[in-house]
């Protein structure tokens, strides 16, 4: 017996609607049964971590500012994919953007007066050179691809772990709150240098707007634009792509910075929004896992809106088990890897027409 | 049909009420960890703690935990415990600190705990403690039992707490062998059990016979087992790990606290506050004395015994920093504020503090 | 400097080069079939965690080190079916292998924390071994590094020498052609990812087993990636995966001697210099034959058979 497969012209437009439903529901299925096997209610937790998440507020708001940063930096990875470019090191375009971005609001910071010295320009600005120091810090492994051929799938990787040891060194030395008692952490940002709250004491900030933004645009970039078109015809035919004179080199460094670009947003909107100071660590992986999302959306900025929410909320429903459960995070861990495999398995049925052949090969 | 509506509502409402019952009488009480409980380290020790506090009161007190939450992300985590019914909420972490600041300012309701920092609100307290005075005892051992004067140090991250601790062993050796040199190595993890091996290795080459750490894996005592020299054991009683090499460990005990405040809780006498307990207050326990000769057994159980009875403060001075200056003077004491934000290293060390 | 010093030196490295090499081999054969996996350090820490539960269990390193080995080449058959089975994207669903297998390893290690048990036994053969400065380094490592050692040659000769390597290659540099020829493109990209599998468990079961004796959650330390990356490093070519972690584990031990030698530079500047020394590496290897190594022409593409 083996499996043929079979490719559609066009995705199925029904499959494309049904297979993420049925792999959902499969991956319910086989959590289900480890639940009950490991002697709990396996209803109680699909209610803790599917229905509770989506049926209050604060846990609403709390998805919305979990899911923006992945889907932010994926969605500028997206880019870079869909140019079979491999920039696989946005959590150190993250941290990057998020340093130099908070550098501004330390800089402004008076700390004898423990007051700020800037005004309504400070947050723009910060966010500005969060997006410039993402890209800068990506054009690292673009510019060593173009000029000498590096990989830039291990030089961004790389990277990562250079930009963490450079955030730590900062913050443990130069910018360490005087009146801290020497512990590893910055002041607290003023308010002046803090993204707004969207709701009356809610943790829902205004960079989940910007990443709204962000979606939007991407979407008609890739689909309506010329670059958008290069990009698209890049990676799925590089000769023809050459053939018609787009530059190799161009492309590179633009999806580049548009990556890394957009997680260094991702990564100010993090310390401005959420940490409202900098501290040796800003990012529980977000880069890695913004792979994943990217992928997952299929490399499509909607997609990546949906496929982020998704993987936050088992962030929040994996947490809720962990409290009304007791069930273990390492089994959260292997329900979202069970999940995420059932996922792109179902997607088989989108793209090709799969027929089950019995008996001796032709 | 009205009737049947009524039974139905009243049956819910005894339910729910039945329920609300049970619930007051339960303290909650909710642990969010930084690493893996898994980790036999700082954060096992403070579940060991969970464990004992649920032993102790029973069913008078239901505990959870929240393990693995990064610091950054964590308000969240302390949250959800709030919104699901936990009266108190216990952070073990330095970073999250200004996340559970922010969270205890919401819940005013709600009695928060926050390991390791220094900012309190009324309804949070600080604790922590002075694991500088175990390391005083290690370092008097150290000098009595190397042959090469010379100790190797595995050290995660320059804190305050981690300096303080290097200079409390520093000081507790130089009390008994002035020559005493310490070579430290940072790891830059609380928790890499290759890289900690590594470092040892590397302490053990360069001439160093004992090998003490500040990092939570039992992988650099192992190495010193495996090279037949000696070493301590950190956060829990690591003998099994190292049964020729350990001389004894610096125990985390935070069962007693969480005990104490839990009640606090029950009877509404907590009040927001800051503990720093050390030997004395048993937050910090030192694990057997073996693997060494009588005498020094019996001046380790003395100095322990001093400074349990505050005749021995390991900071007392004089003291002399590394550049020459005066840190504390004679017949004075570092005062705690100062031991809590330390940043500099006694006369004797040679390194530099990674800044 | 001190013969002894040198001599122990070496033998860190080797010790910490060890698991990049074993598991970064294994990844290179499943690339060179045109299959590129990122679950490397999912299986890894599976690797760890079975390795040293059944070598708890049973009291034996070997038994241990071969479930490991099992252990890994499981991971890597259900990656197969995802990416050749179904021609599900490689490279998220080597990223959810990875998250699938933190879990997993979690859940299995859990009762065996804080256990101990005694390392593996260095290899020692009188009078060899005692010579001074090479004695150790050659003769006195534990078994798998002679494995692993062994492992790349076998890979480096089959990969070579041999018709079923130049199958291989043929289907990682052209699948459809391949196909047409006749060649079974699925059955040898399986057998080359489940050969990565094994080779990523053995790597883990390595850490719980010798390198630290005992399991802690999360233990592999992010290893899985620095294997992959050697692969990018090494071009492909398996003598030079091993000069690759040489280097990677030279950088890291040099450091921590560096450290203790009391150099004075910061921390975080000397953690920060293998991974430095890394791309520097590679910016020189490129800078004399550039674009002289490419990746396998089929890397991360599936294969479908048009009938």
């Amino acid at each position: 017996m083996r499996i043929d497969l079979e490719p559609r012209a066009e995705p199925s437009r029904w499959a494309s609607i049904a297979a993420p439903v049925v792999a959902l529901l499969l991956a319910i299925a086989i959590g289900g049964v480890v639940v009950a096997l490991l002697g709990k209610s396996p209803v109680q937790a699909f209610s803790v971590y599917f229905i509770d998440p989506l049926s209050a507020s604060w846990s609403l708001q709390a998805l919305a500012v979990k899911a923006s940063p992945l889907i932010l930096i994926a969605v500028g990875l997206s880019f870079c994919f869909r140019a079979n470019l491999w920039n696989i090191g946005a959590e150190g375009q993250f941290i990057v953007g998020g340093a130099l971005g908070g550098w501004l609001a330390l800089a402004t910071h008076d700390g004898a007066y423990q007051q700020s010295l800037g005004g309504w320009w400070i947050l723009p600005a910060m966010m500005l050179l969060g997006i410039v120091g993402g890209a800068l810090y990506a054009m690292i492994p673009a510019i060593l691809r173009v000029t000498l051929g590096v990989s830039e799938i291990l030089s961004s990787l790389m990277l990562v772990y250079i930009a963490g040891y450079g955030l730590d060194y900062l913050v443990r030395g130069p910018w360490r709150d005087p009146q801290g008692f020497n512990f590893p952490v910055s002041v607290t940002f003023d308010p002046e240098a803090t993204l707004p709250s969207l709701i009356a004491d809610g943790r829902l900030h205004a960079g989940v707007l910007l990443t709204l933004a962000a979606v939007l645009i991407a979407s008609v970039v890739l689909a309506k634009t010329m670059f958008g078109y290069e990009v698209r015809l890049f990676g799925a035919a590089p000769k023809a792509a050459r053939f018609a004179g787009f530059s190799e080199r161009t492309i590179t460094l633009a999806v580049f910075a548009i990556s890394g670009g957009l997680a260094g947003l991702a990564g100010i909107i993090e310390v401005s929004g959420q940490i409202n100071q900098l501290q040796p660590s800003i990012s529980p992986g977000y880069g890695f896992t913004a792979i994943i999302v990217a992928f997952l959306g299929r490399l499509a900025p909607f997609g990546i809106l949906l496929a982020g929410l998704v993987l936050a909320l088992t962030f929040i429903g994996g947490e809720g088990a962990q409290v009304a459960m007791k069930l273990p995070l390492d089994l959260t861990s292997a329900f979202q890897g069970i999940l995420l495999m059932c996922v792109l398995a179902a997607d088989v049925f989108t793209r090709y027409r799969v027929r089950i052949v019995t008996g001796a090969a032709r | 049909m009205i009737n049947w509506f009524r039974t139905v509502a009243a049956v819910a409402l005894s339910v729910s009420v039945t329920g609300a019952a049970v619930a007051a009488d339960k303290v909650k009480v909710g642990f969010v960890y930084v690493g893996p409980v898994g980790d036999f380290g700082y954060s096992y020790q403070h579940d060991l703690g969970r464990q004992y506090l649920q032993k102790q009161l029973g069913d008078k007190v239901e505990t959870t935990f929240l393990e693995n939450v990064a610091e950054t992300d964590s308000a969240r985590a302390f949250e959800q415990l709030a919104r699901s019914g936990y009266q108190l909420i216990i952070g073990t972490s330095f970073g999250f600190m200004e996340p559970e600041l922010k969270v205890a300012k919401s819940f005013p309701g709600i009695k928060f705990e926050h390991a390791t920092g220094y900012k309190r609100a009324p309804n949070l307290s600080t604790f922590s403690a002075r694991f500088y005075e175990g390391r005083y005892i290690i370092g008097q051992i150290a000098a009595k039992m190397s042959k090469t004067h010379t100790v190797g140090y595995v050290a995660s991250f320059p804190i305050p707490e981690v300096v303080a601790g290097i200079d409390a062993f520093m000081l507790g050796a130089q009390s008994i062998d002035p020559t005493m040199k310490v070579k430290i190595v940072w790891v830059n993890s609380w928790f890499d059990p290759g890289k900690e091996a590594d470092a040892a290795k590397a302490l053990l080459a360069q001439g160093a016979d004992i090998i003490a750490q500040h990092t939570d894996s039992a992988a650099p005592l192992q190495e010193a087992e495996k090279a037949g020299k000696l070493g301590f054991g950190q956060s829990s009683d690591m003998s099994r790990f190292a049964p020729k090499a350990i001389l004894t460990s610096i125990e985390d005990n935070w069962g007693d606290y969480y005990v104490q405040e839990t009640k606090a809780v029950m009877d509404g006498t907590w009040k927001s506050h800051d503990t720093w307990g050390g030997l004395d207050a048993g937050m910090v326990k030192m694990g057997p004395y073996v693997n060494m000769p009588d005498d020094v057994k019996k001046m380790a159980e003395d100095t322990e015994a001093a400074i349990k009875s505050g005749k021995l403060l390991p900071f007392k001075g004089p003291i002399t920093k590394q550049d020459g200056t005066v840190a504390v003077k004679d017949g004075e004491s570092l005062p705690d504020k100062e031991i809590l934000g330390l940043n500099w290293y006694v006369k004797g060390i040679d390194d530099k503090i990674p800044q | 400097m001190n013969p002894d010093i040198v001599q122990l030196v070496l033998v860190t490295i080797v010790t910490a080069a060890t698991p990049l090499f074993i598991a970064a081999v294994g990844e290179l054969v499943a690339e060179r079939s045109g299959v590129l996996n990122l679950g490397v350090e999912g299986m890894m820490i599976v690797g760890a965690s079975v390795g040293f539960a059944v070598a708890y269990m049973t009291d034996s390193t070997v038994l241990g080190a071969l479930a490991g080995t099992a252990s890994g080449v499981l991971m890597a058959a259900l990656f197969a079916v995802l990416v050749i089975g179904l021609a599900a994207n490689q490279v998220a669903s080597g990223l959810a292998l990875t998250i699938f297998g933190i879990g997993v390893s979690g859940l299995i290690g859990s009762g065996f924390v804080g256990q101990k048990r005694t390392a593996a036994q260095a290899l020692w053969i009188p009078g060899l071994s005692d010579l001074p400065i090479i004695g150790r380094l050659f003769f006195g490592e534990d078994l798998f590094v002679y494995a692993g050692i062994a492992l790349i040659a076998l890979v480096a000769y089959f990969i070579s020498r041999t018709r079923a390597g130049l199958t291989l290659r043929a289907v990682g540099d052209n699948h459809t052609s391949a196909h047409v020829l006749g060649l079974s493109v699925g059955r040898i990209r399986l057998l080359a990812v489940l050969f990565g599998g094994g080779c990523a468990g053995l790597a883990g079961s390595y850490l719980s087993l010798v390198y630290t004796p005992f399991w802690s959650p999360g233990m592999t330390a992010g290893r899985g990636w620095i294997a992959l990356a050697l692969v990018v490093f090494a071009s492909w070519r398996p003598w030079r995966v091993l000069g690759g972690a040489l280097l990677f584990g030279g950088a890291t031990v040099l450091q921590l001697h560096a450290q203790a030698f009391g150099i004075g530079l910061p921390g975080q500047l000397l953690s920060s210099v293998p991974y430095a020394a890394t791309v520097l590496a590679l910016i020189v290897l490129s800078w004399r034959n550039r674009r002289g190594a490419a990746a396998p022409a089929m890397l991360g593409m599936p294969f479908i058979s048009d009938r």
